[in-house]
């Protein structure tokens, strides 16, 4: 059997055990137990994280405006799912909002209650996505032509502007200005999310691994190589930018399921430097590493470690120390450890199959032995 | 006569005051081994960058297979800052970015080798070849492609076997000896399916025994897929050895130009290396 | 322009504590070529500390500890955070000063319990009501330029008549050739970070003296601007971010005065964006062209 079908087999495997594991939950608990929720943000964060990978990993640009994607994802998927009924009293200071229809209502008129609600849901994700996606494009426009840092600053900018326009009150019809959106369809168990999230990554990890990919690794390794061997700098940092923030578009949207409500003030750039320390604890250009420390932040802060806030960690009773905000601090101690010690993440520039490759190991070793 | 393959007509490369090609005038023709040489900062590196577009030339205009690609005239400050010949010429403006002109068939290699280093050999290769692949980015990503995309990985172990790193192909770039990595960055400019290759310096810190191995490496890839070669090289063995003409540059001027006997016995040449002794 | 004028006259007084923040990240910026970012964050330490210390000791223990304090915190932030990244890519180097600002919001979080601390007269005489030009203001307002402008003086004396002022010159014009003259880099870079922690310590004090509350997040939106200010100007130029400090400073309180308060953040990085990408060097900034 070659290696790579033997990865293959593997991925499989890991992949078909995570699914039924998170199935096995689903029927087992209640949707408020903390494990699905854990499961539910992780997933999110997951996509987010890889979708950021995508750009600052693999293609090499450094950009910070993960959180205003996700914000047009969030208000797309709110603004068009929220049921006619309910119009009125979530648009309470807008007269029942300028949209007068509801995607899933169309959908379930002709699919059916079930069916059309779950389509009409998916197409208001895909909607937001593809708003994403344009958006990015014209911001990409200026902001592609700048440098590493530059275009950092730049691209936190504009989710900050985004933010501010979505919180203006002219444009409360649409937006509720600054009053929360909510009352729209959601899914409480985790398994939909875990799919969701599970096939856009394949599609990135695919996408990564084509001849594209290849062309974005390039550029990340040397620009001005890859220029002089025909990779066309504007069109693919461009191509990388907008396929980045379309899969932010829907993670935003699948956040916005996630809570249940959506206002503007979680996008703000934290959430931005939340993801991209995710994306440096997983290893920068690895996309199992990714998803891998989405789980395990979203794990610790909002299960493992709640006793830290709360009075009680491992049995140790001591108010005065595990009070409120304990436990972020805690984890930002780790991540400064990880950022300064430990720089290439968990799984450095490797994916999970890796690992049980002979080659690879071999070259850990060899790598060991030569410190 | 054969076909012209490249022609530099009246390139002068300014920057702010300073004059780093001077009214560069050459022409290479089809099959052809060019070398361009000259002392360290005669301007052959900025002749190179200007030819493939990575400058912008200040004046003048660059022909490839016949045709009209690259084309500039002093503009804004320049134009009272301008102090090269010929103003007025040229009217047009004509600015390829680098991938469309390797894309027309002219590729290159860097005097500092610069591979991608996270990549391995094949790797390395194969992404040069994504220039000529004709698939979008969905197609590729949902693997519509299958069919191009193995028949270029079988070029690409091709190209790597006639080359002689195929033994080597899974390692990281960077993981192989100097003399490799210079063989490697030759390979991946042949991948983009060049009818020009541009080489600069490709013998640079190699030894007398790897040198020769590289001059009979280029004269059997220029044979193999019927290139034309145009290079920038100090090792004069190498120049001598294969070239059919020179072309010599001096403070950005164009010195003398001839076979390699008529540039080993010109006098402005010998001066311009050796320096003019000031009382003979 | 009658109800203009207040916000003029605290638009020019924002704009001058941006100033003296804008001045720590253009410094750090000229010399190791990193967005310092949790340089806002230094700054909202020195605004709680100010909180804490004015209302536990005497004023005149309470002003040099907060000074102190602050310089401590932005020198070992760089001790600890950055030179050991040294040589590693730029990319990294920024992620490790994201994380710091991270880390200093939490830690922050965790003392303050997450309640904004609330800002009482801290310094008596300063945040005394004035009346001028039939406009009621602090005192603050009217003094923040005056003093902006004293610093900025005595820092660009600091910078071209001193030892140490001609090291830094030396390190931000090229860092290796510095370092190989026997510039000591390191306490170069030291020294910058403790002359931009004191200028925010200072531009701390005067801005929170005319808020309410400080509370974790303060630190950011001053700190951004304060950096765009800095791109504004041209980075790595220090009239630059004073002159970008003071425009933003005073467009941001017009258009407050024009009742589009929302979007007073907004337009600061409009701004930004907008000279990105038609002057990338800024007002003052100095070309730099890359080599291939």
């Amino acid at each position: 059997m070659t290696m790579k079908k033997k990865k293959t087999i593997f991925t499989a495997v890991v992949l078909a055990i995570l699914l039924a594991a998170c199935i096995v939950v689903d029927m087992t608990l209640p949707t408020y137990h903390i494990a699905v929720t854990v499961i539910k943000k992780a997933t999110v964060y997951a996509l987010v994280a890889v979708s950021m990978n995508l750009l600052n990993g693999f293609t090499g640009l450094f950009s910070l405006g993960q959180a205003g994607f996700m914000l047009l994802g969030a208000y797309a998927y709110g603004v068009l799912t929220i049921p006619v009924a309910k119009k009125a009293s979530v648009y309470q200071y807008f007269d029942g909002g300028a949209i007068p229809f509801s995607v899933p209502e169309i959908f379930a008129g002709f699919l059916g209650e079930t069916v059309g609600t779950v389509v009409g849901m998916l197409f208001c994700l895909l909607i937001g996505g593809l708003l994403a996606a344009l958006m990015a494009y014209l911001i990409g426009l200026p902001v592609l032509r700048l440098k590493s840092d530059y275009l950092a600053i730049a691209t936190l900018g504009f989710a900050e502007i985004l933010r501010a326009f979505f919180q203006w009150n002219a444009l409360g019809p649409i937006t509720n200005g600054s009053n929360l959106l909510k009352s729209y369809p959601t899914f409480g168990k985790a398994t939909p999310y875990v799919l969701l999230a599970g096939l856009m990554i394949a599609v990135i990890l695919l996408l990564i691994n084509s001849t594209y990919g290849r062309a974005f690794k390039a550029i990340r390794d040397d620009e001005v190589a890859a220029e002089a061997m025909g990779i066309n700098l504007a069109k693919h940092k461009r191509m990388a930018f907008i396929i980045s923030s379309f899969f932010a578009g829907i993670g935003g949207g699948m956040m916005a399921m996630y809570m249940g409500t959506i206002a503007a003030a979680p996008f703000k750039s934290s959430l931005t430097y939340e993801i991209l320390l995710i994306v440096v604890i997983g290893g920068i250009g690895s996309i199992t590493g990714s998803v891998l420390a989405s789980f395990l932040y979203i794990f610790s802060s909002e299960w493992l470690l709640r006793g830290l806030d709360s009075g009680t960690f491992l049995g140790i009773n001591a108010p005065d120390i595990f009070k409120n905000g304990f436990r972020m601090a805690v984890f930002s101690v780790i991540i400064m450890v990880i950022v300064l010690f430990f720089r290439k993440g968990i799984m450095g520039d490797k994916e999970l199959p890796d690992l049980i490759d002979p080659k690879y190991r071999r070259k850990k070793r060899k790598e060991a032995a030569g410190k | 006569m054969s076909k012209s393959v490249l022609k530099i007509e009246n390139a002068t490369m300014q920057f702010g005051g300073v004059v780093a090609v001077d009214n560069l005038n050459l022409e290479i023709n089809e099959g052809e081994i060019v070398a361009l040489i000259g002392p360290n900062g005669a301007g052959k590196t900025t002749a190179f960058n200007v030819t493939t577009g990575v400058y912008q030339p200040t004046n003048g205009a660059v022909w490839f297979c016949g045709e009209k690609v690259i084309e500039n005239h002093p503009q804004g400050k320049m134009k009272k800052l301008y102090k090269g010949e010929h103003d007025g010429e040229y009217t047009h403006v004509l600015a390829p970015t680098p991938d469309k002109i390797t894309k027309m068939g002219m590729a290159r290699t860097f005097q500092n080798i610069r591979l991608w280093k996270s990549q391995t050999v094949f790797d390395n290769v194969l992404i040069a070849k994504h220039c000529r692949a004709t698939s979008n980015v969905f197609s590729a990503t949902f693997r519509l492609n299958r069919k191009e995309e193995a028949r270029q990985r079988q070029e690409v172990l091709e190209l790597l076997e006639v080359v002689g790193l195929a033994d080597v192909k899974d390692e990281l770039a960077t993981s192989l000896p100097y003399g490799k990595q210079r063989r490697l960055e030759i390979a991946r400019a042949l991948a983009a399916e060049p009818k020009l290759l541009l080489l600069d310096e490709p013998a640079a810190g190699m030894n007398p025994q790897e040198t020769d191995e590289l001059t009979a490496f280029i004269g059997e890839i220029r044979d193999k897929f019927h290139l034309t070669i145009f290079l920038i090289e100090h090792h004069m063995n190498l120049v001598m050895n294969i070239s059919d003409r020179i072309y010599v540059l001096d403070f950005g001027k164009l010195i003398a130009e001839g076979t390699p006997t008529e540039i080993q016995n010109n006098k402005r040449v010998i001066d311009a290396y050796l320096g003019v002794a000031e009382d003979a | 322009m009658q109800e203009l004028f207040p916000y003029l006259l605290n638009g020019v007084s924002v704009g001058g504590q941006y100033a003296l923040i804008a001045i720590g990240y253009t410094l750090v910026y000229g010399i190791l070529r990193l967005i310092n970012f949790a340089h806002g964050d230094v700054f909202m330490v020195a605004g709680l500390v100010m909180v804490y210390s004015t209302t536990s000791m005497p004023i005149y223990l309470a002003i040099p500890l907060v000074l102190v304090a602050t310089v401590a915190l932005g020198f070992t932030i760089e001790r600890v955070a950055y030179k050991p990244l040294r040589t590693a890519p730029r990319m990294s180097v920024m992620i490790s000063a994201i994380g710091v600002s991270y880390l200093i919001q939490n830690l922050a979080f965790y003392i303050t319990g997450g309640v904004p601390q609330p800002v009482s007269n801290p310094i008596p005489w300063i945040s005394d009501n004035v009346v001028l030009f039939g406009a009621s203001t602090k005192r603050v307002t009217l003094i923040t330029p005056f003093l902006t402008i004293f610093l900025v003086i005595a820092l660009v004396y600091l910078i071209n008549n001193t030892k140490i002022g001609m090291a830094m010159r030396a390190a931000a014009k090229d860092f290796e050739t510095a370092q190989l003259m026997g510039i000591k880099i390191n306490s170069v870079i030291s020294m910058t970070f403790v002359i931009g922690s004191f200028l925010a310590a200072v531009g701390s004090m005067l801005y929170f003296t005319n808020y309410p509350s400080v509370a974790i997040t303060s630190g950011g939106m001053p700190g951004l601007k304060a950096f765009v200010a800095a791109v504004f100007g041209g980075i790595g130029s220090i009239p630059g971010a004073v002159v970008g400090a003071f425009i933003i400073g005073l467009c941001e309180e017009i258009i407050k005065g024009l009742g589009y308060t929302t979007f007073s953040d907004a337009f600061t990085f409009a701004l930004l964006i907008v000279v990105l990408c038609v002057k990338p060097t800024g007002l003052f900034g100095e070309k730099v062209t890359d080599k291939v």
